[in-house]
């Protein structure tokens, strides 16, 4: 008998459907992943088995959890079934928890909250909780507060909540989605060990086919509120048949038809760069104490090349990423573009700034929403001494559109018309507009669905053949990485630890890290 | 913890010789003698002197500074131009009547927004909501001198449970006091309370959506449950600061409502000295209202700290 049988479900929220006949079921000790992008209503299916919906949702359908018929229960019964025998882990470990309370007492409470135990036995099997998921008692005692935990450290928090009860179903939202791939790892493995440990059934929602490749027993496809494709994960890939499953797989693997065009001569030298911080200062009047983000880093990025910066968060790739835009000064060393300083003095120096753009990661935040597409893209004219007025910038406008693969008709309108992927591009073409030679990407791709991301990676290959640009593509996505870099540079701690062309740094890594780096990244399993 | 509050402690104490200076410049780059307006437009020369002499308008900027701060710290405010009497006894007496009169109406702020806050942010877009909101709505918009107008002619003039306006003082009774005040009272929370409970909804209704009350409720929390626990003190910060106004506020800014109900307070008396010119007492009063209102900010400050360990952790 299966665990968790969902059966013909439907859900509408304010009318609008979400779901249509969404199948699906997990045994005791299995672990079933759900796929899909965003909005293709996986994290709702998650949300319907525990009745946390919106306002306004309406389920019909079957959902039985361990003989309950979820959608019938009363408020009052559902909680006693939340958090006792089914628990959640979300995607945000950041903002998970409760910022103002010990991380004790949040383990504890799922246990206050359904037997009627002491404050002090509920803190003793919290700190058990704590302890299995990796949380020893000398450097995680109960009385931390989350601020002083890092993300990963935060998500097992929450799988100890989640897990302090030994729940029979283990509901996971993209649980590592915001996390580095070594930690990512580490999280997975944690996950797996729980389950098979304490026999419960697991339902593991991602978008990353190559997360739930390696750790489910079946894999559930779902896309625009239906489920399209369900088997077993061993020989899923093999014998899928939905086109859409398909593309999936094919976008997720997907490597962008490009060359090396790189060229003898260096565009961007970076020498011995120090980027230091001040922390607060202990005493009233002591010296503050500092902090190198960045060690005395050198190297050359030759025109035309495309070069990649992989490391994981903290390591020190964003903080390089802004001394070379000229948005912070560096305190040693020296950053050169085409042989000109990039700062002089205290100012950013113009000539060479014009000539170097960026992408960043969140295509919703980097956008003002009250301007319009046309002001949006111009934005960067202001570089320009003499930014081109009338006809002129309305061609130009027209044709940065144009080359991202949208419409000129297309700037009369604002930024929340647009998807995710479009945002990008219309980020891509206020890169271009004013034609530069290096267009840095911040994690670029970070934020999109596999199937846009693929188009966008295409979209860059092709831009980079028309105009002979040269990327600088910072991402912690070592698959992303390998599709669009010809050379790549991996940083730990502040420091380079390992550089070279891309395919030998993947295929023959030299220094333990990276190695740790590529082993930790989930794979699918090699194409049939 | 105690780094946060000796940083705060010594912010306050920069605050404070900041406004003093501030305050002393301002009285003096003001036009007008003291003395000649005290005397009149007939006075003699010799009179004047001797009177300026006395008051201690003679010195250099610096002395009288010295004097004034020197005095202050040791309780002493001078003497009163026009009333001949001591500034600290004069502000003693109508401190008795503000002090006591701001508490009460926060208090009644407190006690009414805290609940009505808390019930319309507990059910959002329903009835108990729109009926706080429409309230509160109200009681900002209506001016609080025509509704204590209102509540004379209906509660003193009519029903005779309060007396119009007047003090008695406190040696004759605290409940014959704390009625006197009872009207002012409800006068001066009104506006507050409709503000403060406008706070706390879309304060609790910001920290309501948080991921950590999604995490709660999937702990088997109540939506009570994760209000109360969760979402009730992360919400407390925005209602702390605008509490702390609301006092400094109470305390000086009942002027009207000290008209209105013919009250001996702190307002009414720098509204007075103004108009006479008595420098010393209007010094010594803003002076004294600055130390409340940065009092208050610490004590603002220190319960923020009690709230968030991020705080207490970061000084």
């Amino acid at each position: 008998m299966s665990l968790l049988e969902i059966s013909n479900l439907d859900l509408d929220i304010h009318g609008a459907p979400i779901l249509r006949d969404v199948s699906l079921s997990v045994a005791p000790g299995q672990i079933v992943g759900v796929i899909g992008e965003s909005g293709s209503g996986k994290s709702m299916t998650a949300f319907t088995v525990l009745q946390l919906l919106p306002e306004g949702a309406q389920a019909r359908g079957q959902v039985t959890l361990n003989g309950h018929d979820m959608l019938s229960l009363s408020e009052a019964q559902l909680c006693r079934l939340r958090g006792n025998e089914v628990g959640m882990v979300f995607q945000e470990p950041m903002t998970a928890l409760n910022p103002i309370r010990t991380i004790g007492e949040q383990v504890a409470e799922t246990i206050l909250i359904h037997e009627k135990v002491s404050k002090s036995e509920a803190m003793a099997r919290a700190r058990e909780a704590l302890n299995r998921v990796e949380l020893p008692a000398d450097r995680f005692p109960l009385s931390r507060y989350p601020y002083e935990l890092s993300g990963g450290q935060r998500q097992r928090v929450v799988i100890a909540m989640a897990i302090a009860l030994r729940p029979k179903l283990l509901i996971a939202d993209e649980p590592t989605t915001a996390l580095d791939v070594t930690t990512q790892a580490q999280i997975l493995a944690l996950l797996t060990r729980l389950v098979r440990e304490d026999g419960m059934g697991m339902l593991m929602i991602t978008h990353d086919l190559a997360v739930v490749a390696d750790m489910a027993d079946d894999i559930v496809i779902m896309q625009k509120g239906r489920v399209v494709e369900t088997g077993p994960a061993a020989t899923l890939f093999e014998t899928m048949q939905h086109p859409y499953s398909k593309a999936l797989l094919a976008a997720s693997t997907h490597a962008p038809d490009r060359e090396d065009g790189t060229t003898e001569q260096p565009l961007l030298t970076v020498r011995n760069v120090v980027r230091a911080y001040s922390l607060p200062r202990k005493t009233l009047f002591g010296a503050p104490a500092q902090v190198q983000a960045v060690k005395g880093v050198s190297f050359d990025l030759k025109r035309g090349e495309s070069l990649g910066l992989v490391g994981e968060s903290g390591c020190g790739k964003s903080t390089l990423t802004r001394a070379i835009l000229g948005l912070e000064q560096v305190q040693g060393g020296e950053i050169l573009f085409d042989g000109q300083p990039v700062f002089t003095g205290t100012q950013v120096n113009r000539a060479v700034r014009r000539r170097m753009q960026v992408v960043f990661q969140d295509p919703y935040g980097s956008f003002n929403p009250r301007h319009k597409v046309a002001r949006l893209v111009t934005e960067p004219f202001h570089l320009l001494d003499k930014p081109p007025t009338g006809a002129a910038r309305a061609a130009a406008i027209a044709e940065a559109l144009t080359s991202v693969g949208l419409s000129p008709e297309d700037q009369h309108k604002y930024i929340h018309e647009f998807s995710g992927g479009q945002r990008q591009r219309i980020a891509i073409a206020r890169a271009l507009i004013i034609k530069p030679d290096l267009i840095i990407l911040d994690e670029a791709v970070s934020a999109l669905d596999v199937q846009v991301r693929a188009q966008i990676l295409d979209l860059l290959a092709d831009l980079s053949k028309r105009f002979g640009l040269t990327y600088l593509f910072i991402s912690h996505d070592l698959s992303v990485v390998r599709a669009i870099t010809d050379r790549v540079l991996v940083m730990k701690s502040g420091e380079f630890v390992e550089r070279g062309p891309t395919a030998q740094v993947f295929d023959a890594p030299q220094h333990d890290y990276t190695k740790a780096l590529i082993a930790a990244a989930p794979r699918l399993p090699e194409e049939a | 913890m105690l780094r946060y509050t000796l940083s705060r402690l010594l912010s306050l104490g920069i605050s404070l010789a900041v406004a003093s200076v501030v305050i002393f410049l301002a009285i003096e780059v003001l036009p007008g003698d003291p003395a000649a307006y005290m005397l009149g437009l007939n006075a003699q020369p010799d009179t004047l002197a001797a009177l300026r002499d006395e008051l201690g308008l003679n010195g250099s900027l610096w002395e009288r500074y010295a004097d004034w701060v020197g005095g202050m710290l040791r309780g002493d405010f001078g003497t009163s131009y026009t009333y001949r009497s001591s500034v600290s006894e004069m502000i003693g007496e109508r401190l008795w009547v503000s002090l006591p009169l701001a508490l009460y109406a926060l208090t009644l702020s407190t006690v009414i927004a805290f609940p009505a806050g808390i019930w319309a942010a507990a059910r959002r877009g329903k009835a108990a909501d729109v009926t706080v909101m429409g309230v509160t709505q109200l009681g900002v918009a209506i001016p609080n001198f025509w509704f204590a107008m209102l509540m004379v002619l209906v509660f003193a003039i009519n029903l005779r449970w309060f007396s119009a306006g007047g003090f008695p003082g406190w040696d004759k009774g605290f409940w014959l006091s704390l009625k006197a005040l009872t009207l002012p009272a409800i006068a001066l929370a009104l506006p507050q309370a409709s503000i403060l409970a406008r706070v706390m909804r879309s304060a609790l209704l910001d920290t309501l959506s948080e991921d950590f009350i999604r995490t709660a409720r999937a702990k088997g929390l109540t939506k009570g449950q994760a209000l109360r626990r969760h979402a009730l003190r992360n919400a407390l910060i925005p209602v702390l600061t605008i509490i702390g106004m609301q006092f400094s506020f109470l305390l000086a800014g009942g002027i009207i409502i000290e008209n209105v109900f013919f009250l001996p307070g702190l307002g009414r008396m720098i509204f007075q000295a103004i108009s006479a010119r008595d420098l010393i007492v209007v010094e010594s009063v803003v002076m004294l209202l600055v130390f409340a209102v940065v009092l208050v900010n610490f004590m603002v400050e220190l319960a923020y700290a009690l709230v968030d360990p991020r705080l207490r952790a970061r000084a």
